[in-house]
Protein backbone atom coordinates (compact mmCIF):
# COMPACT_ATOMS: atom_id res chain seq x y z
CA UNK A 1 0.00 0.00 0.00
CA UNK A 2 1.34 4.25 -0.81
CA UNK A 3 1.09 5.47 2.48
CA UNK A 4 2.53 8.84 3.59
CA UNK A 5 5.96 7.51 3.97
CA UNK A 6 6.08 7.15 0.06
CA UNK A 7 5.76 11.16 0.01
CA UNK A 8 7.76 11.87 3.05
CA UNK A 9 10.65 9.99 1.38
CA UNK A 10 10.49 12.04 -1.57
CA UNK A 11 10.26 15.22 0.06
CA UNK A 12 13.34 14.57 2.52
CA UNK A 13 15.19 13.25 -1.03
CA UNK A 14 14.24 16.86 -2.68
CA UNK A 15 15.43 18.56 0.58
CA UNK A 16 18.47 16.46 1.21
CA UNK A 17 19.79 17.75 -2.85
CA UNK A 18 18.83 21.26 -1.20
CA UNK A 19 21.10 20.92 1.74
CA UNK A 20 23.74 19.65 -0.64
CA UNK A 21 23.59 22.15 -3.26
CA UNK A 22 23.53 24.91 -0.74
CA UNK A 23 26.71 23.67 0.72
CA UNK A 24 28.17 23.67 -2.70
CA UNK A 25 26.87 27.16 -3.40
CA UNK A 26 30.05 29.29 -3.03
CA UNK A 27 28.29 31.86 -4.12
CA UNK A 28 26.20 31.95 -0.56
CA UNK A 29 27.98 33.24 2.57
CA UNK A 30 25.13 31.47 4.32
CA UNK A 31 25.64 28.20 2.44
CA UNK A 32 26.09 26.07 5.67
CA UNK A 33 23.20 27.73 7.93
CA UNK A 34 21.52 26.94 4.24
CA UNK A 35 22.65 23.35 4.28
CA UNK A 36 22.12 22.47 7.80
CA UNK A 37 18.66 24.02 8.36
CA UNK A 38 17.55 21.75 5.03
CA UNK A 39 19.62 19.23 5.74
CA UNK A 40 17.76 18.65 9.28
CA UNK A 41 14.76 19.03 7.38
CA UNK A 42 15.34 16.09 5.34
CA UNK A 43 16.63 14.45 8.64
CA UNK A 44 13.01 14.95 9.79
CA UNK A 45 11.45 13.31 6.65
CA UNK A 46 13.63 10.44 5.73
CA UNK A 47 14.53 9.56 9.79
CA UNK A 48 11.91 11.32 11.60
CA UNK A 49 10.18 7.86 13.13
CA UNK A 50 13.95 6.31 13.75
CA UNK A 51 15.55 8.65 15.90
CA UNK A 52 12.88 8.85 18.70
CA UNK A 53 10.64 11.80 20.00
CA UNK A 54 13.52 13.21 21.99
CA UNK A 55 15.37 13.56 18.95
CA UNK A 56 13.02 15.08 17.22
CA UNK A 57 12.86 17.94 19.98
CA UNK A 58 16.63 18.35 19.31
CA UNK A 59 16.11 18.79 15.75
CA UNK A 60 13.39 21.21 15.94
CA UNK A 61 15.80 23.07 18.57
CA UNK A 62 18.15 22.75 15.90
CA UNK A 63 16.09 24.31 13.25
CA UNK A 64 14.54 27.19 15.53
CA UNK A 65 18.29 27.76 15.94
CA UNK A 66 19.73 28.88 12.66
CA UNK A 67 16.58 30.55 11.76
CA UNK A 68 16.08 32.71 14.61
CA UNK A 69 19.74 33.55 15.08
CA UNK A 70 20.22 34.68 11.42
CA UNK A 71 22.41 31.46 9.99
CA UNK A 72 20.48 31.49 6.83
CA UNK A 73 19.97 33.79 3.82
CA UNK A 74 18.84 33.71 0.37
CA UNK A 75 20.65 32.33 -2.25
CA UNK A 76 20.83 32.64 -6.04
CA UNK A 77 21.24 29.44 -7.88
CA UNK A 78 22.00 29.55 -11.37
CA UNK A 79 18.88 30.29 -13.64
CA UNK A 80 17.44 32.28 -16.55
CA UNK A 81 17.66 35.94 -17.01
CA UNK A 82 14.35 38.26 -17.67
CA UNK A 83 15.03 38.51 -21.61
CA UNK A 84 15.21 34.95 -21.66
CA UNK A 85 12.52 34.42 -20.24
CA UNK A 86 10.56 36.47 -22.60
CA UNK A 87 12.00 35.05 -24.98
CA UNK A 88 11.36 31.52 -24.11
CA UNK A 89 7.46 32.63 -23.29
CA UNK A 90 6.60 34.00 -26.77
CA UNK A 91 8.18 30.60 -28.47
CA UNK A 92 6.26 28.47 -26.46
CA UNK A 93 3.46 29.82 -26.18
CA UNK A 94 0.49 29.04 -24.13
CA UNK A 95 1.59 25.37 -24.52
CA UNK A 96 3.88 26.20 -21.14
CA UNK A 97 0.41 26.22 -19.10
CA UNK A 98 0.14 22.43 -19.95
CA UNK A 99 2.80 21.36 -17.19
CA UNK A 100 1.78 23.53 -14.79
CA UNK A 101 -1.78 22.20 -14.95
CA UNK A 102 -0.57 18.78 -14.69
CA UNK A 103 -0.23 18.79 -10.85
CA UNK A 104 -3.83 20.04 -10.12
CA UNK A 105 -5.06 17.65 -13.17
CA UNK A 106 -3.90 15.00 -11.29
CA UNK A 107 -4.85 15.23 -8.09
CA UNK A 108 -8.40 15.93 -9.51
CA UNK A 109 -8.30 13.16 -11.77
CA UNK A 110 -7.17 10.47 -9.74
CA UNK A 111 -9.21 11.38 -6.45
CA UNK A 112 -12.36 11.56 -8.55
CA UNK A 113 -11.44 8.07 -10.39
CA UNK A 114 -10.13 6.96 -6.89
CA UNK A 115 -13.40 7.70 -4.44
CA UNK A 116 -16.22 7.40 -7.02
CA UNK A 117 -14.67 4.07 -9.23
CA UNK A 118 -13.92 0.54 -8.53
CA UNK A 119 -10.13 1.21 -8.48
CA UNK A 120 -10.22 2.54 -5.01
CA UNK A 121 -11.38 -0.54 -3.48
CA UNK A 122 -8.29 -2.19 -4.08
CA UNK A 123 -7.20 -0.39 -0.89
CA UNK A 124 -3.25 0.79 -2.87
CA UNK A 125 -3.19 3.71 -0.88
CA UNK A 126 -3.82 5.16 2.63
CA UNK A 127 -7.14 5.56 3.19
CA UNK A 128 -8.22 9.78 3.21
CA UNK A 129 -4.38 10.44 2.02
CA UNK A 130 -4.92 9.84 -1.82
CA UNK A 131 -5.05 13.60 -2.57
CA UNK A 132 -1.69 13.72 -1.34
CA UNK A 133 -0.46 10.57 -3.07
CA UNK A 134 -2.01 12.00 -6.64
CA UNK A 135 -0.16 14.99 -5.81
CA UNK A 136 3.30 13.68 -5.80
CA UNK A 137 2.09 12.02 -8.64
CA UNK A 138 1.54 14.96 -10.90
CA UNK A 139 4.34 16.30 -10.13
CA UNK A 140 6.77 13.48 -11.20
CA UNK A 141 4.54 13.24 -14.32
CA UNK A 142 4.98 17.15 -14.73
CA UNK A 143 8.81 16.91 -13.98
CA UNK A 144 8.62 13.85 -16.90
CA UNK A 145 6.15 15.92 -19.02
CA UNK A 146 8.94 18.98 -18.62
CA UNK A 147 12.04 17.21 -19.61
CA UNK A 148 10.88 15.39 -22.38
CA UNK A 149 9.62 18.37 -23.98
CA UNK A 150 12.15 21.04 -23.34
CA UNK A 151 15.44 19.21 -22.03
CA UNK A 152 16.50 21.54 -19.19
CA UNK A 153 19.79 20.62 -17.86
CA UNK A 154 19.20 17.64 -15.15
CA UNK A 155 20.19 19.61 -12.06
CA UNK A 156 18.11 22.10 -12.69
CA UNK A 157 14.49 21.18 -11.41
CA UNK A 158 16.53 20.65 -8.08
CA UNK A 159 18.32 24.56 -8.28
CA UNK A 160 15.01 26.19 -9.60
CA UNK A 161 13.49 24.47 -6.51
CA UNK A 162 16.30 25.97 -4.26
CA UNK A 163 15.61 29.07 -5.57
CA UNK A 164 12.21 29.40 -4.44
CA UNK A 165 12.69 27.43 -1.00
CA UNK A 166 15.50 29.53 0.11
CA UNK A 167 13.30 32.73 -1.57
CA UNK A 168 10.72 31.53 1.52
CA UNK A 169 13.71 30.62 3.64
CA UNK A 170 11.98 29.44 7.52
CA UNK A 171 8.32 30.42 6.94
CA UNK A 172 8.07 27.13 4.72
CA UNK A 173 8.87 25.04 7.98
CA UNK A 174 6.87 27.59 10.25
CA UNK A 175 3.38 26.04 10.07
CA UNK A 176 4.52 23.05 10.84
CA UNK A 177 6.53 24.64 14.21
CA UNK A 178 2.77 26.22 15.02
CA UNK A 179 0.92 22.82 14.89
CA UNK A 180 3.45 21.58 17.60
CA UNK A 181 3.22 24.49 19.72
CA UNK A 182 -0.84 23.82 19.69
CA UNK A 183 0.04 20.00 20.98
CA UNK A 184 1.85 21.58 23.79
CA UNK A 185 -0.28 24.70 24.65
CA UNK A 186 -3.25 22.01 24.76
CA UNK A 187 -1.15 19.30 26.86
CA UNK A 188 -0.13 22.28 29.13
CA UNK A 189 -4.13 23.38 29.81
CA UNK A 190 -4.59 26.69 27.85
CA UNK A 191 -8.08 25.80 26.41
CA UNK A 192 -9.50 25.07 30.02
CA UNK A 193 -7.91 28.53 31.47
CA UNK A 194 -9.56 30.65 28.01
CA UNK A 195 -12.48 28.59 28.69
CA UNK A 196 -13.00 29.94 32.04
CA UNK A 197 -12.04 32.95 31.37
CA UNK A 198 -14.68 33.87 28.79
CA UNK A 199 -17.39 32.47 30.91
CA UNK A 200 -16.67 35.53 33.26
CA UNK A 201 -18.19 37.52 30.49
CA UNK A 202 -21.16 36.17 29.21
CA UNK A 203 -24.23 38.61 30.38
CA UNK A 204 -27.00 36.66 31.66
CA UNK A 205 -30.22 36.17 29.85
CA UNK A 206 -29.86 37.61 26.66
CA UNK A 207 -29.61 35.02 23.84
CA UNK A 208 -27.97 37.18 21.29
CA UNK A 209 -25.14 38.05 23.43
CA UNK A 210 -24.08 34.81 24.28
CA UNK A 211 -24.13 33.97 20.29
CA UNK A 212 -21.80 37.16 20.19
CA UNK A 213 -19.51 36.13 22.41
CA UNK A 214 -19.54 32.58 21.44
CA UNK A 215 -18.92 34.00 17.78
CA UNK A 216 -16.33 36.39 18.62
CA UNK A 217 -14.87 34.16 20.96
CA UNK A 218 -14.09 31.51 18.44
CA UNK A 219 -12.45 34.53 16.51
CA UNK A 220 -10.15 35.72 19.23
CA UNK A 221 -9.18 32.38 20.24
CA UNK A 222 -8.56 31.77 16.73
CA UNK A 223 -6.32 34.27 16.47
CA UNK A 224 -4.48 33.71 19.42
CA UNK A 225 -4.06 29.70 18.74
CA UNK A 226 -3.88 30.61 14.76
CA UNK A 227 -6.02 27.56 13.96
CA UNK A 228 -9.76 26.81 14.58
CA UNK A 229 -9.56 23.52 15.08
CA UNK A 230 -8.08 24.28 18.68
CA UNK A 231 -10.60 27.10 19.57
CA UNK A 232 -13.48 24.57 18.70
CA UNK A 233 -13.81 22.12 21.38
CA UNK A 234 -12.22 25.01 23.93
CA UNK A 235 -15.26 27.47 22.91
CA UNK A 236 -17.86 24.47 22.70
CA UNK A 237 -17.55 23.47 26.22
CA UNK A 238 -17.59 26.91 27.81
CA UNK A 239 -20.27 28.05 25.79
CA UNK A 240 -21.22 26.59 22.62
CA UNK A 241 -22.83 23.13 24.49
CA UNK A 242 -23.90 24.25 27.79
CA UNK A 243 -25.27 27.83 27.17
CA UNK A 244 -26.69 28.14 23.84
CA UNK A 245 -27.30 24.08 23.09
CA UNK A 246 -28.67 22.93 26.70
CA UNK A 247 -29.64 26.24 27.94
CA UNK A 248 -31.50 27.84 25.22
CA UNK A 249 -32.03 24.92 23.11
CA UNK A 250 -29.87 25.74 19.69
CA UNK A 251 -29.47 23.26 17.03
CA UNK A 252 -26.22 21.83 18.01
CA UNK A 253 -26.11 21.59 14.07
CA UNK A 254 -25.62 25.13 13.20
CA UNK A 255 -24.21 25.90 16.41
CA UNK A 256 -21.11 23.60 15.48
CA UNK A 257 -20.82 24.18 12.05
CA UNK A 258 -21.22 28.12 12.06
CA UNK A 259 -19.33 28.24 14.91
CA UNK A 260 -16.77 26.55 13.51
CA UNK A 261 -16.92 29.49 10.02
CA UNK A 262 -16.47 31.88 12.72
CA UNK A 263 -13.13 30.83 13.69
CA UNK A 264 -12.61 30.52 10.05
CA UNK A 265 -12.83 34.57 9.80
CA UNK A 266 -10.10 34.68 12.84
CA UNK A 267 -8.01 32.44 10.86
CA UNK A 268 -7.70 35.36 8.22
CA UNK A 269 -6.52 37.90 10.94
CA UNK A 270 -4.10 36.53 12.32
CA UNK A 271 -0.21 35.92 12.11
CA UNK A 272 -0.45 32.68 13.73
CA UNK A 273 -1.84 30.99 10.93
CA UNK A 274 1.51 30.79 9.22
CA UNK A 275 0.91 29.12 6.31
CA UNK A 276 -2.25 30.77 4.95
CA UNK A 277 -0.82 34.22 5.73
CA UNK A 278 3.05 34.61 6.38
CA UNK A 279 3.93 31.81 3.70
CA UNK A 280 2.48 33.75 0.56
CA UNK A 281 4.03 36.57 1.63
CA UNK A 282 7.18 35.14 1.65
CA UNK A 283 6.11 33.05 -1.78
CA UNK A 284 4.91 36.37 -3.30
CA UNK A 285 7.96 37.81 -1.91
CA UNK A 286 5.71 40.79 -0.48
CA UNK A 287 7.45 43.63 1.67
CA UNK A 288 4.85 43.32 4.36
CA UNK A 289 5.25 40.33 5.90
CA UNK A 290 1.74 41.27 6.86
CA UNK A 291 0.33 42.24 3.62
CA UNK A 292 -2.12 39.31 2.96
CA UNK A 293 -3.40 39.51 6.50
CA UNK A 294 -4.09 43.36 5.73
CA UNK A 295 -5.89 42.75 2.79
CA UNK A 296 -8.13 40.58 4.54
CA UNK A 297 -9.45 41.87 7.67
CA UNK A 298 -12.17 43.92 5.61
CA UNK A 299 -13.54 40.50 4.26
CA UNK A 300 -13.12 38.49 7.70
CA UNK A 301 -14.75 41.63 10.13
CA UNK A 302 -17.95 41.21 8.05
CA UNK A 303 -17.87 37.78 7.80
CA UNK A 304 -17.90 37.53 11.32
CA UNK A 305 -20.40 39.58 12.01
CA UNK A 306 -22.74 37.57 9.25
CA UNK A 307 -21.79 34.56 10.99
CA UNK A 308 -22.96 35.55 14.03
CA UNK A 309 -26.57 37.13 12.88
CA UNK A 310 -26.65 33.30 10.79
CA UNK A 311 -26.18 31.74 14.11
CA UNK A 312 -28.81 33.88 15.75
CA UNK A 313 -31.68 33.96 13.15
CA UNK A 314 -31.02 30.11 12.17
CA UNK A 315 -30.31 28.04 15.55
CA UNK A 316 -33.19 29.35 17.52
CA UNK A 317 -35.79 29.17 14.91
CA UNK B 1 -9.29 25.39 40.19
CA UNK B 2 -8.57 26.41 36.89
CA UNK B 3 -4.69 27.30 36.38
CA UNK B 4 -4.46 30.28 34.64
CA UNK B 5 -0.48 30.17 34.21
CA UNK B 6 0.28 28.54 30.87
CA UNK B 7 -1.34 31.69 29.70
CA UNK B 8 1.72 33.12 29.97
CA UNK B 9 2.50 30.81 26.91
CA UNK B 10 0.01 32.83 24.89
CA UNK B 11 1.43 36.44 25.81
CA UNK B 12 4.25 35.29 25.27
CA UNK B 13 3.72 34.72 21.55
CA UNK B 14 1.41 38.29 21.04
CA UNK B 15 4.42 40.23 22.54
CA UNK B 16 7.30 38.39 20.23
CA UNK B 17 5.12 38.34 17.06
CA UNK B 18 4.55 42.37 17.78
CA UNK B 19 8.16 43.11 18.76
CA UNK B 20 8.70 41.21 15.56
CA UNK B 21 11.34 38.96 16.74
CA UNK B 22 12.09 35.94 14.85
CA UNK B 23 8.75 33.43 14.99
CA UNK B 24 10.75 30.37 15.10
CA UNK B 25 12.43 31.45 18.29
CA UNK B 26 9.29 32.83 19.54
CA UNK B 27 6.79 29.39 19.15
CA UNK B 28 10.04 27.50 20.47
CA UNK B 29 10.48 30.00 23.71
CA UNK B 30 6.46 29.94 24.21
CA UNK B 31 6.77 26.11 23.74
CA UNK B 32 9.15 25.39 26.00
CA UNK B 33 8.06 28.02 28.53
CA UNK B 34 4.30 27.11 28.35
CA UNK B 35 5.56 23.40 28.82
CA UNK B 36 7.86 23.76 32.50
CA UNK B 37 4.76 26.07 34.00
CA UNK B 38 2.26 23.05 33.35
CA UNK B 39 4.54 21.30 35.37
CA UNK B 40 6.77 18.70 32.72
CA UNK B 41 10.74 18.28 32.87
CA UNK B 42 12.70 19.77 29.88
CA UNK B 43 13.29 16.23 28.52
CA UNK B 44 9.67 15.86 28.29
CA UNK B 45 8.99 19.17 27.16
CA UNK B 46 10.89 19.08 24.36
CA UNK B 47 9.68 15.19 23.56
CA UNK B 48 6.60 16.29 23.46
CA UNK B 49 7.07 18.71 20.95
CA UNK B 50 9.10 16.84 19.24
CA UNK B 51 7.26 14.14 18.47
CA UNK B 52 4.33 16.67 17.66
CA UNK B 53 6.74 18.30 14.93
CA UNK B 54 7.37 14.53 13.97
CA UNK B 55 3.51 13.77 13.58
CA UNK B 56 2.82 17.19 11.70
CA UNK B 57 5.06 16.22 8.93
CA UNK B 58 2.18 16.17 5.93
CA UNK B 59 2.34 20.21 6.82
CA UNK B 60 5.74 20.19 4.39
CA UNK B 61 4.84 17.66 1.75
CA UNK B 62 3.02 20.71 -0.23
CA UNK B 63 7.01 21.50 -0.68
CA UNK B 64 7.67 18.98 -3.61
CA UNK B 65 6.04 21.00 -6.26
CA UNK B 66 8.43 23.80 -5.88
CA UNK B 67 10.65 21.88 -8.57
CA UNK B 68 8.24 22.05 -11.25
CA UNK B 69 7.09 25.47 -10.32
CA UNK B 70 11.03 26.63 -10.41
CA UNK B 71 11.48 24.69 -13.22
CA UNK B 72 8.76 26.13 -15.27
CA UNK B 73 9.40 30.02 -14.24
CA UNK B 74 12.78 29.41 -15.46
CA UNK B 75 11.11 28.68 -19.45
CA UNK B 76 8.69 31.79 -18.84
CA UNK B 77 5.58 30.77 -17.08
CA UNK B 78 5.26 34.32 -15.33
CA UNK B 79 5.85 35.87 -18.36
CA UNK B 80 3.31 33.81 -20.25
CA UNK B 81 0.50 34.72 -17.68
CA UNK B 82 0.96 37.94 -18.27
CA UNK B 83 0.88 37.81 -21.98
CA UNK B 84 -2.47 35.82 -22.16
CA UNK B 85 -4.18 38.60 -19.55
CA UNK B 86 -2.66 41.18 -22.08
CA UNK B 87 -4.62 39.69 -25.20
CA UNK B 88 -7.48 39.48 -23.15
CA UNK B 89 -10.38 42.44 -23.84
CA UNK B 90 -11.87 42.77 -20.43
CA UNK B 91 -9.69 41.37 -17.99
CA UNK B 92 -9.43 43.01 -14.77
CA UNK B 93 -7.53 42.39 -11.80
CA UNK B 94 -11.18 42.25 -9.86
CA UNK B 95 -12.84 40.01 -12.23
CA UNK B 96 -10.23 37.71 -12.63
CA UNK B 97 -9.94 37.32 -8.79
CA UNK B 98 -13.51 37.00 -8.50
CA UNK B 99 -13.63 34.19 -11.56
CA UNK B 100 -10.93 32.33 -9.05
CA UNK B 101 -12.70 32.59 -5.97
CA UNK B 102 -15.67 30.78 -7.40
CA UNK B 103 -13.15 28.24 -8.89
CA UNK B 104 -12.13 28.03 -5.24
CA UNK B 105 -14.72 27.59 -3.38
CA UNK B 106 -16.27 25.08 -5.97
CA UNK B 107 -12.95 22.85 -6.17
CA UNK B 108 -12.80 23.18 -2.07
CA UNK B 109 -16.39 22.39 -2.05
CA UNK B 110 -15.99 18.82 -3.47
CA UNK B 111 -13.20 17.92 -1.33
CA UNK B 112 -10.65 18.92 -3.91
CA UNK B 113 -8.73 21.73 -1.54
CA UNK B 114 -5.14 20.32 -1.92
CA UNK B 115 -5.77 20.91 -5.32
CA UNK B 116 -4.62 24.47 -5.67
CA UNK B 117 -3.06 26.69 -3.11
CA UNK B 118 -0.46 29.13 -3.07
CA UNK B 119 2.71 27.46 -4.35
CA UNK B 120 0.69 24.99 -6.41
CA UNK B 121 -1.30 27.95 -8.33
CA UNK B 122 -1.01 31.24 -6.65
CA UNK B 123 2.27 32.10 -7.44
CA UNK B 124 2.44 30.76 -10.57
CA UNK B 125 -0.47 31.82 -11.88
CA UNK B 126 -2.91 33.61 -10.42
CA UNK B 127 -0.47 36.48 -9.36
CA UNK B 128 1.06 37.45 -12.12
CA UNK B 129 -2.71 37.23 -13.94
CA UNK B 130 -3.84 39.79 -11.48
CA UNK B 131 -0.61 41.89 -11.96
CA UNK B 132 -0.46 41.76 -15.80
CA UNK B 133 -4.28 42.69 -15.66
CA UNK B 134 -3.83 45.60 -13.14
CA UNK B 135 -0.43 47.10 -15.86
CA UNK B 136 -2.51 46.40 -18.79
CA UNK B 137 -5.44 48.44 -17.70
CA UNK B 138 -3.80 51.31 -15.19
CA UNK B 139 -0.27 51.26 -16.84
CA UNK B 140 2.68 51.23 -14.99
CA UNK B 141 1.96 49.94 -11.24
CA UNK B 142 4.03 51.62 -8.20
CA UNK B 143 5.75 49.07 -5.63
CA UNK B 144 2.59 49.71 -2.97
CA UNK B 145 0.78 48.62 -5.86
CA UNK B 146 2.00 45.90 -7.41
CA UNK B 147 2.37 44.35 -3.25
CA UNK B 148 -1.52 45.07 -2.93
CA UNK B 149 -2.94 43.11 -6.21
CA UNK B 150 -0.18 40.19 -5.04
CA UNK B 151 -2.00 40.42 -1.59
CA UNK B 152 -5.17 40.24 -2.94
CA UNK B 153 -4.33 37.49 -4.54
CA UNK B 154 -3.41 35.55 -1.98
CA UNK B 155 -6.36 37.33 0.21
CA UNK B 156 -8.40 35.54 -2.55
CA UNK B 157 -7.50 32.02 -2.15
CA UNK B 158 -7.88 31.81 1.75
CA UNK B 159 -11.02 32.98 1.33
CA UNK B 160 -12.38 30.88 -1.40
CA UNK B 161 -10.80 27.54 0.67
CA UNK B 162 -12.15 28.60 4.14
CA UNK B 163 -15.61 29.62 3.20
CA UNK B 164 -15.78 26.70 0.72
CA UNK B 165 -13.95 23.28 1.93
CA UNK B 166 -17.12 23.11 5.02
CA UNK B 167 -19.60 22.24 2.32
CA UNK B 168 -17.66 19.04 1.65
CA UNK B 169 -18.58 16.56 4.74
CA UNK B 170 -15.66 14.87 4.68
CA UNK B 171 -13.41 17.70 5.75
CA UNK B 172 -11.43 17.35 9.04
CA UNK B 173 -13.26 20.70 10.48
CA UNK B 174 -16.59 19.01 9.94
CA UNK B 175 -15.43 15.55 11.14
CA UNK B 176 -14.20 17.57 14.29
CA UNK B 177 -17.15 19.24 14.87
CA UNK B 178 -18.96 16.04 14.77
CA UNK B 179 -16.64 13.76 17.05
CA UNK B 180 -16.89 17.22 19.72
CA UNK B 181 -20.70 17.17 19.73
CA UNK B 182 -20.48 13.52 19.78
CA UNK B 183 -18.82 13.36 23.09
CA UNK B 184 -22.20 15.61 24.96
CA UNK B 185 -24.56 13.29 23.07
CA UNK B 186 -25.93 14.97 20.11
CA UNK B 187 -24.95 12.65 17.39
CA UNK B 188 -24.92 14.67 13.56
CA UNK B 189 -24.03 13.06 10.50
CA UNK B 190 -21.29 15.08 8.51
CA UNK B 191 -23.37 16.18 6.00
CA UNK B 192 -26.49 17.70 8.37
CA UNK B 193 -23.53 19.88 9.73
CA UNK B 194 -22.07 20.74 6.02
CA UNK B 195 -25.34 22.47 4.38
CA UNK B 196 -24.92 24.86 7.42
CA UNK B 197 -21.69 26.32 5.74
CA UNK B 198 -23.46 27.55 2.84
CA UNK B 199 -25.27 30.54 4.18
CA UNK B 200 -21.66 31.22 5.01
CA UNK B 201 -20.34 30.67 1.78
CA UNK B 202 -22.77 32.91 -0.37
CA UNK B 203 -22.10 35.47 2.06
CA UNK B 204 -18.21 35.25 2.08
CA UNK B 205 -18.31 35.16 -2.24
CA UNK B 206 -20.65 38.23 -1.91
CA UNK B 207 -18.44 40.27 1.15
CA UNK B 208 -15.13 39.49 -0.78
CA UNK B 209 -16.36 39.86 -4.57
CA UNK B 210 -17.69 43.39 -3.50
CA UNK B 211 -14.40 44.05 -2.35
CA UNK B 212 -12.43 43.13 -5.41
CA UNK B 213 -14.87 45.29 -7.44
CA UNK B 214 -13.67 48.08 -5.60
CA UNK B 215 -10.50 47.22 -5.87
CA UNK B 216 -10.62 47.39 -9.17
CA UNK B 217 -12.12 50.67 -9.48
CA UNK B 218 -9.35 52.15 -6.67
CA UNK B 219 -6.81 50.99 -9.03
CA UNK B 220 -8.76 52.81 -11.46
CA UNK B 221 -9.01 56.23 -9.54
CA UNK B 222 -5.52 56.96 -8.42
CA UNK B 223 -3.84 59.92 -9.57
CA UNK B 224 -6.94 61.87 -10.45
Amino acid sequence: MITLHWLYALAGAMFAAFALLSALDKANPKRLGNAAFWGLMALSLLGGDVIGDFGNGLLVLGLAGLAGFGFIGRSHPPTTSEEEREGWSSKLGNKLFLPALIIPATALLGTLLYNYTPLGQAGWIEPKRETYVFLGLGVLFALAAIFAWLRPPAIAPLQEGRRLIDAIGWAAVLPQMLASLGVLFAAAGVGDAIGSLTRMVIPEGSIFLTVAVFGIGMAVFTMVMGNAFAAFPVMAAAIGVPLLIQHYHGDPAVVGAVGMLAGFCGTLMTPMAANFNLVPAALLELKDQYGVIRAQIATALPLLAVNILLIYLLAFR
Amino acid sequence: MINYWPLIGILLVVIGFALKFNPMLVVTVSAIVTGLIAGMDPVEVISTFGKAFNDNRIIAIVWIVLPVIGLLERFGLQQRAAAVIRSMKNATTGRLLILYLIYRQITAAIGLHSTAGHPQTVRPLVAPMALAAAEKQHGHLSEAEAEKVKAYSAATDNVGLFFGEDIFFAIGSIVLIQQILATYGYDLAPLQLAVWAIPTAIAAFLIHATRLVRFDRKLGNRGR
